[in-house]
């Protein structure tokens, strides 16, 4: 059966919803002090987790809506993509205000001396070409060819995120390394995909 | 002859009452933790202010014990206070070793009847930037050190802590991606376990020391990063060569044998030059040797603390 677009359109808001809730309970959790007592870390960490994620979560959305059944899910990619912003402008904010208080000349030293953080930082801005055009207009404006040519900048981007979670894990680094695996896996199978069955 | 308490009574009964006898203690103990924990929300009048520098306030309790790095019980900062309730800490022995007049078994016991337990209200610096407050109780190292008597050729100390498995989830755990080769050991040079300040622990805020803080017996040595502060230790063993201990040799690029706590040398991965203080919001400068500087700073008057990091 064919997952239809009216099903995918009626769940937008419930996911919304159900992904947006765990940055609430969080900053409920800091709040009243359950976050545990390094809570600024603890936050940083789920929030950087959730946006890996969901950028994950587009791609993977991506791969499965080239199967016709599951084309209706190209509905809410556009809604992933932004909550995966969401997260990393959050986790981006938590480290410039929480973390550090705005100690720019700090800030700066530690984006220059430490690979990860320099990653992070241009994962940060690589990403917002892909959210300010993520409006309908602007698709038209830059005609589809382009747009579809500037959003591959997340193939660029999903593996430097999981690549900035693997190089500030100090011990056990199974986890990073699943997620770098997930997408390699997912950007293999869009190369196949792509060049070797579209033009065979 | 010597008749046995499990010979008379029924194995069950025996353990029952022995459980029974713990428990008692757990509530007694509690008990003065309560207290104890009390007197540290009062910060004026507590026991331990007269040691506290200026800006200093100490951390509670339960921050001291909920967050721990001891890989031994997991690599998240809660798997120790939630993991390690299989170990026992008691009966337990120190074996010393090597370039010693003394070697030998000493029984935990015996050891601290030996010596004043004191207050040690000491910084620490943890090598991921974060750092506590901490009352300590403990004994000097020097006290044990000159009653075993090392031999001249003794240049360090090699620290070992105990291996067990069974009781501790992280040693039984192996990942692709982190290898630890246990037991971890830790190492001074012999003037540092000679210095004041450096104390072997048994308990804080007044309170025997819980398993995920290294319980029974665990190194403390202010100016260095934590990770030098070895716990739960089984060996002490006196050498001649500086020994190769575990966080060099896990990862060699960026760990090194004196690890003093240098705002002026960074960690790859995070920066030394500030600290987050538990408990509070701004970041605090890091400052050399953790503050304690004027204490310990002659130790090291001719190194390139930059290249000896």
């Amino acid at each position: 059966m064919r997952l239809s677009s009216k099903v995918v359109n009626q769940s937008k808001p419930i996911i919304l919803f159900l992904l947006i809730a765990p940055s609430i309970f969080w900053i409920v959790m800091l709040v009243q002090g359950n976050l545990g007592v390094n809570p600024i870390d603890k936050l940083m960490d789920e929030l950087g987790q959730m946006a890996l994620r969901l950028i994950i979560a587009t791609l993977i959305i991506s791969s499965l809506s080239e199967f016709k059944l599951l084309r209706a899910l190209q509905n809410i990619r556009r809604m992933i993509g932004l909550l995966a912003f969401y997260y990393v402008l959050s986790h981006f904010l938590t480290y410039i205000v929480l973390d550090h208080f705005f100690n720019w000349e700090f800030i700066i030293k530690d984006l220059i001396k430490r690979p990860f953080i320099t990653f992070g930082f241009i994962n940060f801005v690589l990403i917002l070409p892909l959210v300010f055009t993520s409006t309908n207009t602007m698709v038209k404006k830059l005609t589809f060819k382009i747009w579809k040519r500037l959003h591959s900048l997340i193939y660029i981007i999903a593996p430097l995120a999981a690549l900035h979670y693997y190089l500030l894990t100090k011990a056990d680094k199974t986890e990073p390394l699943i997620y770098l695996g997930i997408i390699l896996g997912l950007l293999l199978w869009r190369f196949y995909y792509k060049i070797i069955i579209k033009f065979i | 002859m010597k008749i046995l308490g499990s010979e008379i009574t029924p194995y069950k009964t025996y353990l029952n009452r022995r459980q029974f006898i713990q428990s008692s203690f757990a509530s007694v103990a509690t008990f003065t933790l309560a207290s104890n924990l009390y007197a540290s929300h009062n910060k004026s009048q507590n026991q331990y202010s007269d040691q506290l520098s200026e800006n200093d306030v100490l951390n509670t309790y339960e921050e001291i014990t909920t967050y721990n790095n001891f890989y031994e019980f997991g690599i998240g900062k809660s798997d120790p206070s939630n993991f390690s309730n299989k170990f026992k800490p008691r009966p337990w022995s120190i074996s010393v070793e090597g370039l010693v007049t003394k070697p030998g078994m000493i029984d935990l016991e015996d050891l601290i009847s030996n010596f004043t337990i004191e207050d040690r209200v000491y910084r620490l610096r943890c090598v991921e930037a974060w750092s506590m407050v901490i009352p300590w109780q403990g004994f000097p190292l020097k006290d044990l050190i000159k009653k075993v008597e090392p031999l001249s050729d003794a240049k360090y100390i090699e620290f070992e802590t105990v291996y067990r498995p069974e009781e501790m989830p992280g040693q039984k755990r192996k990942t692709i991606s982190f290898y630890v080769p246990w037991p971890y050991t830790e190492g001074l040079r012999l003037d540092e376990g000679l210095h004041p300040l450096t104390i072997l622990s048994t308990g804080l805020y007044g309170h025997d020391l819980l398993n995920q803080n290294g319980a029974p017996l665990r190194l403390v040595v202010p100016w260095k990063y934590g990770f030098k502060s070895i716990k739960s230790i089984v060996a002490i063993r006196f050498v001649k060569e500086q020994p190769k201990t575990t966080w060099p040799l896990i990862n060699p690029g960026e760990y090194a044998f004196y690890s003093n706590v240098n705002p002026n040398v960074d960690h790859p991965r995070w920066t030394q030059a500030t600290e987050r203080r538990i408990g509070e919001f701004f970041r605090r400068p890091t400052s050399m040797f953790n503050g304690y500087a004027e204490e310990v700073s002659d130790l090291y008057k001719d190194m390139d603390l930059i290249k000896y990091y």
